[in-house]
């Protein structure tokens, strides 16, 4: 018998240590920077900083239910409920500062960077002025042109390298070139294990319960560029592999629909999507966060690059490129879309896009209204007949498939 | 052959009775929805008489909001699909389909055998639905079903700009504060309705035939409106309210067939 703990295992473990961790050197009086989940964590890595997201933390505090009791704080204290509720929580968490569902230590600085939203910018900037703590911001502009231009790469450097000083005379703590390059290394060499993770998707039926991306994401925008990361990675995808071989999947029953989840998971329903989708037999085999990690790079003009194309950092043409990808590569029937309330950038250009994927690859797309994290927008019964209608068009289109033949 | 198809939604329910998937023999509806005596009340009503047993129906499809909580059927299905079945077999040209219930709104495109193609619906607020009808009506001191004869009596449509019901309410508590007709507002509040919801059937693509079902398909104002934002003709059945139960009931009749 093999006594080696699966991936799915250790991952959980790892998340879990990366808050203790963040706790225990709180509580040395070492210093603790909050970061955007974008934030390139390669250069928090490289100084050797104790990095935590508040991105991360308002997903797990939301999918443990606990999120009402902080987004209430907020609201309370005068933040309006159009806010992205990953603010609300952490603006509520600011001010309660302990959260049983999940504990969080107070930041002495905070990392923001605005790649993948711009109204994070203001979020963090109310937290250092709440906090009375620096706030060291990181400009990476949205690209109108499909690829990202010299003079953008240009600035983007100029931006790293103005974080990398401001951090040093910050934090005391010296940045080394021979150091980075190590970090660029293991975060490519995760990147290529999440890519290697997420191909397996491709194979029908899916080795994975696609719901396990939502799992296995957050250790990557924690912590990509640790070695541990890698090998867990390189682990799963390894698991993933021989479960195509052998015929196996963690899909519980037949898989007889494969679809592309679009939008950030709505975290305090996980538990009741998941059964709705696997009543059905449909299985996620696609999202855009299969591509948003598998980024590599070797120098800092390439890693400019790779921040700066990442989702609600592109322009539309390149946003769907990478779904219509993922449709096409893991032979995808169809698309659930998540409104996120929250994500206002998300939904500006989710209409059009949702036009051109169906335009381009002819899949149905059904949505349905809820947010990442306040429970308040969602209803059960509106995502079950959006879900059942979604799977009847595809068994419909399956059937008259059949006939054809 | 008797199949039965029930349409359990958010403010009433409905049944049909088809005789070999071509014949509506029986029809019932019940003001009040998913949740209430409802459901059961239909049965009364629709076996009450004994021209037809229970017995006698060979299979039974549940749909509609309500349909996960009906244990009596074989088999549930969802509204959207039983919409499509029911108005391609109330006209079978039909592409394009709005329909607008109590509590929701949705367009539908299908194809030439009643097959649901694609659908928009109407995100979680329910503004544009029939309970914002009902909201108004009230306000408007005039029973539901006069509104639509009402507004079509309008001589300056009042424009309502808010799309959340409770502050189109208090909109038209201020243009009836303001000395305003209410038909003039009654129009106002209809074109609203259609502005909001023909985006639906517009992101679907509108083709015709255009139909419009649900309850509020009986308004006439509302039908008007909807016709003049979306430039389309619009037809609608007597069995506008049915629709999804004739759907259901046909797919009880592929059912028992299978």
């Amino acid at each position: 018998m093999n006594d080696q703990k699966e991936a799915k295992e250790i991952i959980r473990e790892l998340m879990e240590k990366h808050y203790e961790d963040a706790i225990a050197a709180k509580k040395n009086g070492e210093l603790i920077g909050w970061a955007a989940s974008n934030f390139p964590q390669e250069l928090a890595e490289c100084l050797g900083l104790n990095i935590v997201y508040p991105e991360n933390h308002a997903a797990a505090v939301a999918a443990k239910k606990a999120a009402p009791e902080y987004i209430a704080q907020a609201e309370a204290d005068g933040y309006s409920n159009d806010i992205c509720s990953y603010a609300r929580i952490n603006l509520g968490f600011a001010q309660l500062k302990t959260c049983a569902a999940q504990e969080l230590p107070m930041p002495d600085y905070l990392l923001c960077c605005n790649n993948i939203c711009s109204c994070m910018v203001k979020w963090y900037e109310t937290l250092a002025k709440e906090l009375k703590i620096p706030l060291f911001m990181l400009d990476i502009p949205y690209n109108t042109s499909y690829e990202v231009t010299p003079s953008r790469v240009e600035y983007i450097k100029e931006q790293f390298k103005l974080v990398i000083s401001q951090l040093e005379v910050f934090t005391g703590k010296k940045f080394s070139e021979d150091r980075f390059k190590e970090v660029m290394e293991i975060s490519s060499a995760s990147g290529r294990a999440w890519r290697r993770a997420m191909d397996a998707m491709a194979s029908t039926p899916s080795p994975m319960n696609g719901f396990e991306i939502f799992s296995y994401m957050g250790l990557v925008v924690c912590n990509k560029s640790r070695k541990e990361t890698t090998d867990v990675l390189n682990q799963l995808a390894d698991e993933l592999e021989s479960k195509i071989i052998s015929g196996e999947s963690s899909f519980k029953g037949e898989e007889k629909h494969r679809i592309l989840s679009e939008g950030i998971a709505c975290w305090p329903y996980l538990g009741h999507n998941l059964k709705t989708l696997g009543q059905y037999g449909i299985n996620i085999v696609g999202a855009v966060y299969c591509k948003a990690f598998e980024k590599v790079y070797s120098n800092l003009d390439e890693m400019a690059v790779e921040y700066a194309t990442v989702t609600n950092c592109v322009n539309l043409e390149k946003e769907v490129k990478m779904r219509t990808d993922i449709i096409k590569e893991n032979n995808i029937e169809g698309m659930l879309v998540h409104y996120n309330r929250s994500c206002k950038m998300w939904d500006g250009f989710i209409y059009e896009m949702e036009r051109r994927i169906a335009e381009e690859t002819g899949i149905p797309i059904v949505s349905f209204d809820g947010d990442q994290s306040d429970p308040r927008i969602f209803s059960k019964a509106q995502f079950e007949t959006r879900v059942q209608s979604l799977s009847e068009i595809m068994d419909q289109r399956k059937e008259a498939r059949k006939g054809n033949r | 052959m008797y199949t039965l198809g029930i349409d359990i939604g958010s403010t009433s329910s409905k049944a049909v009775i088809l005789q070999d998937g071509e014949m509506i023999v029986k029809r019932a509806l019940v003001a009040v929805g998913t949740g209430t005596s409802g459901p059961a009340q239909l049965l009364q009503q629709l076996f009450a008489n004994q021209e037809i047993q229970q017995s006698d129906i060979r299979k039974t499809v549940v749909t509609g909001y309500g349909r996960m909580n009906f244990k009596e059927a074989d088999k549930q299905i969802s509204e959207l699909s039983c919409h499509a079945k029911g108005v391609h077999f109330l006209f079978p040209e039909a592409r394009t389909v709005i329909d607008i219930g109590g509590q929701d709104a949705k367009a539908l495109k299908i194809d030439s055998r009643g097959n649901l193609l694609n659908f928009a619906m109407n995100e979680k607020c329910a503004a544009g639905t029939g309970r914002f009808l009902e909201v108004m009506a009230k306000v408007l001191e005039t029973n539901i079903n006069d509104l639509g004869h009402l507004s079509l009596q309008a001589q300056n449509t009042i424009n309502i700009s808010s799309v959340c019901t409770v502050f189109a309410e208090s909109e038209v508590i201020s243009h009836l504060s303001k000395g305003l007709g209410t038909a003039d507002i009654a129009a106002g509040i209809h074109r609203s309705i259609a502005q909001r919801v023909s985006s639906l059937a517009l992101r679907v693509g509108i083709q015709s035939d255009l139909i419009m079902t649900g309850g509020v398909a009986q308004n006439i104002g509302v039908v008007k409106a909807m016709e003049n934002v979306t430039n389309a003709k619009i037809y609608v059945s007597e069995y506008a309210q049915y629709s999804g139960a004739i759907g259901a009931a046909l797919y009880a009749y592929g059912e028992a067939n299978k």
